[in-house]
């Protein structure tokens, strides 16, 4: 068992939950889905989601057509589940969809705008919609649009934008009614590297404001990993993984390789009487699981004591590409 | 609140009531339509026949002209009900014409743009919003049909006296209910063909084409089979009908077919009008088609199949 963990580690469930944030778990859910299944001409698009998101900015992840933008389709109304419900900020979305949408603010994946309407015209028509009064839409609508950086091309016609303003102006439509939870999807499809930093700065500081949540799909790990605080990983409709970003960083402080010359054997040996686990990975590798309550310094007083050299030591953190990809072998989606 | 204070910030304030929601699509579309100089002049336009009408009416009662002219308008021109129906229908082609300049474009420009999911993710439902667009061509419409329609009406019965006015309030109700029907039918199928027919000249065309084509396949159908039931097809004679019957002018036309040979009658066919209801009923399914198609498109998102 030299290449192995002495311990196993558990393969991922079915439904990974892994662990959140105390301060986070005391808050009420934002979104709580419940056994929410969706189906299109009999074929199974969403199957039993359950769980309880409650992060400021929740992530959204999966490969085409996992489900992330059914998901939030039916948690707008557009989709009628099949089975199961769920619950925004406590109402249920199969009888309270209209008043869910109140503090919805959404920004679909696909060019979404009307084409012969001044940016200004269009957001404030949305913000109306939203059941802002006249004035006030007018006014929300500036202030929307010099926020995300279009307060110059406000008079500009949506038709005549570049991707990015095209981008910016869905993100002002979605926040110009100052909503409680706002859909993004995939919101920096298409834009260059500025462009998509500026998105990314921008999802940031609402996400900061406090006075959000934010539920993010995205393709792309790394917008998610920049932006999010939980994600929920969908695999054919299904949920298999649903965890806590922050913590994972956190417990991933204590995964170590080490490069080592000398005795080996004698220095692995004694790390079990720390209570560490570990594994050897080559001659001179070892990966070390330290526990609670055991400092780097131990690991080299044991080497001292076992005349072993610790050459490196480096801490490996499980990145969000990781857990996407344990993830996808694991998670047991289609039927 | 300052233009410059850029922070994502919660809206507090008051809403806006939500049964008034819809009107915000017309409130929003007028601002479109009405800086088309084109729209506008032809808008100001539709207004002169009811000028004419209320000169007429104003004639009819005013002895001094009528003594100097020598002229007897009363017996030329009356006030009655054909009066009436003869400006429903007047006024109703106007509205077509109005029609055709504004309603084609409605729907088509949110779906070629995919701007539906935006309206629909709001606390705005598919009806509000087809309810909305109609408007647009409804409250247009109505400002040139039975809103001076009515108001002619009331001038007359003012100018004519009580007596006419109570004999003849059913007028009133067959100006409003004739003309509220075009329109509806109107708008319907502009939203219809707006959200069909995206490329608003083939949308435009469409529009003609429902009013011209069946009349002629009607008549093929009559021709064909010896009868007169094809006019249920034709959209004209169903509003000619509805519009008589209203107007208490309907009369069920009888024509009959002989077939002759050798001076002896062979065949001999009577041919009916189809009765008012059938007029009423072929209508009402015109409605219910329209609404099914709309409801096929007036969707938050597109069915890929």
């Amino acid at each position: 068992m030299d290449n192995a963990l002495q311990k196993t580690p558990e393969p991922i469930p079915e439904v990974a939950v892994l662990p959140r944030a105390p301060e986070l778990v005391a808050a009420a859910p934002v979104i709580d889905l419940d056994g929410l299944s969706v189906t299109f001409g009999g074929r199974p698009i969403l199957r039993e989601l359950r769980g309880e998101l409650r992060g400021r900015a929740i992530g959204l992840l999966g490969p085409s057509g996992a489900g992330k933008t059914t998901l939030m389709h039916t948690l707008l109304g557009f989709h009628s589940p099949s089975s199961g419900t769920a619950h925004i900020f406590g109402r249920d979305i199969r009888s309270d969809a209209k008043q869910i949408r109140t503090q919805i603010g959404y920004m679909p994946e696909r060019d979404s705008f009307i084409a012969n309407m001044s940016c200004v015209h269009f957001v404030r028509l949305m913000a109306e919609l939203s059941g802002l009064p006249s004035e006030a839409a007018l006014e929300r609508a500036h202030e929307a649009l010099f926020y995300v950086g279009l307060g110059e091309a406000r008079y500009r016609k949506v038709g005549t934008y570049s991707l990015g303003m095209k981008q910016l102006a869905k993100l002002a439509q979605a926040i110009v009614h100052g909503p409680r939870l706002i859909f993004l999807d995939e919101p920096t499809n298409g834009l260059d590297p500025p462009a998509r930093q500026r998105m990314i700065e921008l999802i940031r500081q609402i996400r900061d404001s406090g006075k959000a949540h934010i539920l993010l799909s995205s393709h792309l790990l790394r917008d998610v990993e920049e932006c999010c605080e939980e994600i929920l990983i969908l695999k054919e409709g299904r949920l298999v993984v649903y965890c806590n970003l922050e913590e994972e960083r956190k417990a991933n402080k204590k995964f170590l390789m080490l490069e080592t010359r000398g005795d080996q054997k004698t220095f692995a040996a004694s790390l079990s009487t720390l209570g560490c686990e570990y594994a050897v990975t080559g001659e001179h590798r070892l990966k070390v699981i330290l526990q609670e309550g055991t400092e780097i310094r131990d690991l080299y007083r044991l080497a001292s004591a076992a005349e072993m050299q610790i050459r490196r030591l480096t801490f490996k953190r499980d990145s969000l590409e990781d857990i996407f990809l344990k993830a996808m072998e694991n998670g047991h989606g289609g039927s | 609140m300052a233009v410059l204070e850029r922070t994502y910030k919660r809206y507090e304030g008051r809403l806006s009531p939500e049964w008034s929601r819809f009107l915000i699509i017309p409130r929003h579309a007028y601002v479109d339509v009405f800086r088309s100089k084109l729209f506008t002049a032809f808008f100001a336009l539709s207004f002169l026949y009811p000028l004419l009408c209320s000169i007429l009416i104003y004639l009819h009662h005013n002895s001094n002209i009528l003594g100097i002219k020598g002229l007897n308008v009363q017996q030329l021109l009356p006030i009655d009900a054909s009066f009436f129906k003869f400006y429903v229908v007047f006024q109703g082609i106007t509205g077509f014409f109005l029609m055709m300049l504004v309603g084609p474009q409605q729907v088509s420009r949110d779906l070629t743009n995919n701007g539906l999911p935006l309206y629909l993710c709001r606390p705005f439902s598919r009806s509000e919003y087809v309810v909305g667009k109609m408007s647009i061509v409804i409250i247009l419409l109505s400002a040139i049909t039975w809103a001076p329609g009515l108001l002619l009406f009331l001038f007359q019965g003012y100018l004519e006296g009580w007596s006419w006015f109570a004999e003849n309030i059913w007028m009133a109700s067959a100006i409003f209910i004739g003309s509220l029907t075009w329109i509806l039918v109107l708008a319907l199928l502009s939203q219809t063909i707006s959200a069909w027919v995206r490329w608003r000249v083939a949308a435009r065309a469409a529009l003609l084409g429902i009013f011209f084509i069946p009349t002629a396949f009607a008549e093929i159908v009559n021709e064909v089979f010896l009868t007169r039931w094809g006019h249920i097809l034709d959209l004209r004679a169903l509003f000619a009908n509805v519009w008589a019957g209203l107007f208490g002018l309907f009369v069920r036309q009888t024509g009959e077919f002989q077939e002759v040979r050798n001076g002896r009658v062979i065949r001999e066919v009577i041919m009916n009008e189809p009765p008012l209801w059938a007029s009423w009923f072929a209508l009402f399914l015109i409605c219910a088609l329209c609404l099914w198609l709309l409801s096929r498109k007036v969707k938050a998102y597109e069915v890929v199949k």
